[in-house]
Order: structure tokens, then sequence, then C-alpha cells
């Protein structure tokens, strides 16, 4: 049997996904961002694959970062205008498991799709070879780091009428971390070093935000979100 | 155990009342303890060696950057008293702590610049150190754009405290990637640490200084504070009767 929080995980879990499900054209925009932005950059600076080559695991890992911040805007929003976000807070539940559960449904939706598709934008932005490994390990362990940390900004934006904007200021420092160590994967890996430091970091940092980021999402709902 | 002193200093007026004391006294200390850093500093300890006259800009950007993050933490530990505590004063002290914090960090990154034009050929380098303190500087304006941001000021209080203790625990994790980062990606040329250790004569007036910006840190602080109480407690009958009294004071004057 299984026990209830663990219940409180699978059901929230399953409901974003059915509710991104329902609204595919929501679910695809991060995606579709990440891509269109990409096509900017050899129309900004060259189309010369040389040089293209020495700022693509860059341009790869902000733009991965900005869809995921501008997507974590809706995390809560819906719910809290719907007023479901109150009923979760109010039920007897631990707040924790629904939070990661609601969390793991937006990872799965914006940057899983975004690792899975980054190889084509490493094509496109002339990625050296050697790099497209490193660059899906970071990206799928960073988004996720990435989503749990906007996920922070985004409960402590909730209540605001504009909070796109608010919720980018509050997480951007929180994101720098993350992007050192995933650009410096990739890097290692074009490199020919031992890439498999930064991406351990990387994996670390996950570990702590998994551990930390939804008591202080739960926290955090409750203080702002109930007036 | 008795904890009535505990309380006693969640009190805005208890507050209001000591500062008021206290302030004359701390902003002389501040005033002596600053124009005697500054004359010791910038007339009589001796030129370095290596960087002429243009190494005095120590005696400011030195307390600035102390301050700096000293003045984070103090603005995360009040944040995290109101939370726990649930006390009035210390979202009053966080809110103050904010503005005072980040423009003493702005401050540090320009005399850092300014510094770094002679010394090193550029105004900006992306050295750890600098990085560093530009992400402290965004973490400021985080929380003070979130406090700003509610309409409800009991939200906008506690958003901001927890948003700066997220901050606290990310500054450690900040500071060691950028300074990894750092060591990956800096070009030789530079070495921020290669100074060396500082002589009796110039550290002396550097001490004088940063105890010189403590003692101002406190009086902006409180001066700031005072403000935010006066403007929170406006309903309040204590400030009814302080207002009532200036006003009659000012009349008196004019007579």
């Amino acid at each position: 049997m299984r026990s209830s929080a663990s219940n409180g995980f699978c059901a929230y879990l399953r409901r974003d996904l059915r509710l991104s499900h329902r609204r595919l054209g929501e679910a695809a925009s991060p995606l579709i961002f990440f891509i269109m932005v990409s096509t900017l950059v050899p129309l900004g600076i060259t189309p010369d694959p040389a040089s293209l080559a020495l700022v693509a695991s860059g341009i790869i890992w902000v733009l991965a970062l900005l869809a995921t911040m501008l997507s974590a805007n809706d995390l809560f929003a819906g719910d809290y205008q719907d007023g479901s976000l109150e009923q979760l807070l109010i039920s007897p539940q631990v707040l924790v498991m629904p939070v990661l559960g609601k969390v793991t449904a937006h990872w799965l939706v914006t940057g899983l799709p975004l690792t899975i598709v980054s190889p084509l934008l490493g094509l496109m932005l002339s990625l050296p070879e050697a790099g497209y490994l490193p660059m899906m390990a970071s990206l799928a362990l960073g988004t996720a780091c990435l989503s749990l940390l906007g996920a922070v900004g985004a409960a402590l934006t909730v209540s605001l009428q504009k909070g796109g904007m608010m919720l980018a200021l509050v997480v951007m420092p929180l994101y720098m971390p993350v992007i050192i160590f995933g650009g410096a994967t990739v890097q290692f890996g074009i490199d020919g070093l031992a890439w498999t430091g930064p991406l351990a970091i990387l994996g670390a940092m996950l570990a702590a935000a998994i551990a930390l980021c939804p008591l202080a999402i739960a926290g955090v709902l409750r203080l702002t979100s109930i007036n | 155990m008795n904890w009535t002193w505990f309380y006693r200093l969640g009190s805005p007026l208890w507050f209001y009342q000591t500062t008021t004391r206290w302030l004359p006294w701390l902003s002389l200390l501040a005033i002596v303890l600053l124009s005697t850093g500054l004359i010791w500093g910038l007339g009589f300890a001796p030129q370095d060696a290596k960087q002429g006259n243009s190494f005095r800009i120590i005696y400011l950007h030195v307390p600035t950057s102390f301050l700096a993050l000293a003045g984070y933490f103090l603005m995360a530990a009040a944040g995290a008293i109101g939370l726990i505590w649930k006390m009035k004063l210390s979202y009053m002290i966080m809110k103050s702590a904010a503005p005072i914090g980040a423009a003493l960090t702005f401050l540090a990154l320009f005399t850092g610049a300014v510094w770094g034009k002679p010394t090193w050929g550029s105004y900006w380098v992306w050295d750890a150190r600098i990085t560093s303190m530009l992400i402290l500087l965004f973490l400021y304006f985080g929380v003070l754009a979130l406090q700003y941001a509610f309409h409800n000021e009991e939200a906008g209080n506690k958003a901001s405290a927890v948003l700066a203790l997220v901050g606290t625990v990310n500054i450690p994790i900040i500071y060691k990637s950028v300074d990894w980062w750092y060591t990956l990606h800096q070009p030789s040329t530079i070495k921020l640490t290669s100074a060396p250790s500082m002589h009796p004569d110039m550290f002396q007036p550097l001490l004088v200084m940063i105890l010189g910006f403590y003692c101002f840190y406190v009086v902006a602080l409180c001066l700031f504070t005072r403000v935010e109480i006066l403007r929170r407690e406006r309903k309040t009958t204590w400030v009814g009767e302080l207002a009532a009294r200036s006003s009659y004071e000012v009349e008196s004057d004019k007579k």
C-alpha cells in the first residue's frame, strides 16, 4: 500500500501532466521559444560556423535557462486564479509532496523536451561533436535544477498581478551557479577533458535542490498566497 | 526564564525612543572615525610602492565591500527573526537594510572600477570577486523589488524575508562556483591576490575607516528604520502625539 505522501505526489504529477496535455499549445511554447530564439543568434552575430562553434554551448544554455524561467511563471498562477491552490493549502496533506509532483510535471513538460531537442540546436549552431553528450546530460540535470529554483520564484510572486518580470529578477541570481557548471560541462566535453566532474556538481546541486526547494516552496505558498 | 527584554526589543516605540537618545552620540562617533580615517588615509599614509596614490581608494573600497556583504546577512537575519517571532520591528529593519546594502554594494563596485582603471588598465574585469559582488547586487535588487511589488505589506514582508534567506543559502554556492569559473576562464595576467600584505602604516587608517563605516551603517539603518516606523505606525497615538508636539515646536519657532 502506498503512503498518502506518495499519493499526493502522484496525484499532482498526473493532474498537471493531464492539464498540459489538454493545452498542448501552451505547453509547447517554451520549446518553440527555445528553437526560435536560437535562429536569432546566427542572424545577430554571424553565420560563420567557426565563430558559432565558440559560443554555441553558452547560447544553448542561456536559452534553456530563459525558456524554463518564462514557463515557471505559470506553475502556480493558474491554480492561484481558479482557487485550486487554496484548496491544496487547506487540505490536510503534507504540502511538500504535491509541490514536488507539480515541479516534476513542469520539468517533464519543459526541461525534458528541451534536452531532447538540444542536439538539433547544436547542429544549427555547429556545436563541436564532442559536446553533444555532455550538453544533453548537463541539460537534463540542470533544467531540473532550474525548474525547482524557478518554482521558488513562482511561489514568491504568485499573488502578484505582473509576476513575470518580478520572477525573472528574483530567480536570475539563483540560476547563476547552474549555468556556470552547465556551460562548463559542455566546454570540458569539447576540450576533451573529463566532463563528468562539473556534471557531478550539477547532480549535487540537483540533489540539494530536491531536498530544500520543495520545503521553501511549501513555506512560501502558505505565507504569501493566503491573505 | 524572563523573556520580557526580548519582546521589548520588538516594540517600535521602544526602538524609536532608544535611538532618539543614542543617535547623536553614534553619529558623532561615525563622523569622528570617518574624518580621522579619511584624513589619515588620504593625507598621511605612505604611498604605495607600485600603485602610487591610486591605492588610496582602498580606504573606501574595502569598508563598503565589507558592509555590503555583512548588510545582506543582517537583512536576512532580520527577516528570519520576523518570520520566526513575528516581530514587526525586524521586518522594518529588514526593509531598511535593503536599499542601504544595495547602495553600498554599488559603491564597492564603483570604487573597484575606478581603482581598476589605473592599476589594471580597464574599468571592468570578469574577476571572481567582482562577479560575485555583482550577483550580490542583483540579490539585493530582487529583495527590494519584491518588497515593493506587494500591495499587501504583510505578504511583501514575508516574501522578501524568505527570498533573503534563500539568497543566504545561495551566497556560499554562488561564491564558490564563480571562484571555480574564474580559475577556469581567467587568463593569468591579472592577479588580485598578489598585492603584498599591507604595511601597518597603511593598515591602521583602514581599520579606522572600517570601524567608521560600521558606525555609519548603524546610523543609516536607524534613520531608515525610524522613518519606516513612523510610516507604518502613523495611526497609533504615540506617533500622533509626536507629530503634534513637533508641529507645535515648529509653530513656536516661527514666533
